[in-house]
């Protein structure tokens, strides 16, 4: 499997997802943000980081990059995108998925180990996952998820919630919410369910040596999904 | 000329930002203050002679790259 990884400046977690598609198989190529075309992919990636310094809003500049026109292309027939973090700041600044992420309600920048649930109905990403309740990395000071009642109504109607925030045992409740977000969401998908943009990072704990492994179940479950 | 354009977040977005300037002032003796929301303000300097043509213009900018619909309503002054 093919994918690409989108470089912007401020991008600072494009080499990490480099590292964790590598070592699960992918065979990746970085992209500049400037270029016009993406090399031939079954998934691209939006990574994490501070483009153009989060100048305006989280990833409103990005959003208008050269590259995008070509994201959007991909992801319109159908590739798989993802965005983390920062990436997933961009895919809502372009439109690709529903929702704004707002400055977290306490106004801290938050740099931890969370749990998530994660929706493993009908979608490439979570389908089949051997675990559902992951421990992630979060570290952003916009992950506040918000969006109108009639997009949340709708969203949950067609199972468009990704992952939701949640504690060890995956009971999701204020207490596990970090950050504010509306119903605990840490995730969602596009309508088709081929666009995945989250604010937790999984190809930050990809290794028994970091302080978790459970990045691992994602990248193998996706690999597994996308043969 | 130049066009002046204020974003604000919508009413019912929660406002982090703004909530804990009410605080502050509230916590400085200002205890009038029940509610801040804090926007941006633009000063848009445009080569276009026609007003009304450039307010057209900057209402384009506003939907799509100076607000964010979702969460901010823009005001062009």
């Amino acid at each position: 499997m093919k994918s690409s990884v989108i470089i912007f400046p401020g991008s600072n977690c494009d080499r990490d997802m480099d590292v964790a598609l590598k070592k699960f198989g992918f065979k990746n190529k970085m992209v500049w943000h400037n270029d016009n075309v993406i090399p031939k992919s079954d998934l691209v990636v939006l990574p994490g980081g501070f483009s153009y310094g989060d100048y305006l809003r989280c990833g409103s500049i990005a959003a208008k990059s050269n590259i995008i026109n070509s994201v959007v292309e991909f992801a319109n027939k159908g590739g798989l995108v993802i965005g983390i973090c920062n990436g997933f700041q961009i895919l809502i600044e372009t439109g690709l998925v529903t929702g704004a992420l707002l400055r977290n309600k306490y106004l801290k920048f938050i740099c931890k180990n969370i749990f998530v649930k994660a929706n493993k109905t009908h979608n490439k990403y979570f389908n089949k996952i051997k675990k559902d309740i992951l421990e992630l990395h979060i570290a952003h000071n916009d992950g506040n998820y918000f969006c109108s009642e009639d997009d949340l109504k709708s969203m949950q109607d067609n199972d468009q919630i990704a992952v939701r925030y949640c504690d060890s045992n995956g009971e999701i409740s204020e207490n596990s919410n970090p950050n504010g977000s509306i119903q605990n969401i840490a995730g969602v998908f596009n309508e088709k369910k081929n666009i995945l943009g989250m604010m937790p990072h999984p190809e930050r704990v990809i290794d028994n040596c970091l302080s978790s492994n459970d990045g691992s179940y994602f990248f193998e479950n996706l690999l597994s999904n996308m043969k | 000329m130049k066009i002046k354009v204020i974003v604000t977040p919508k009413n019912g977005v929660l406002d982090p930002q703004g909530k804990a300037i009410q605080q502050t002032l509230n916590s400085m003796n200002f205890i009038d203050v029940s509610e801040v929301r804090q926007g941006k303000y633009f000063e848009i300097e445009t080569d276009l002679k026609d007003e009304k043509n450039a307010k057209k213009n900057v209402e384009d900018m506003c939907k799509k790259l100076l607000a964010n619909l979702v969460i901010e309503d823009y005001k062009i002054l």
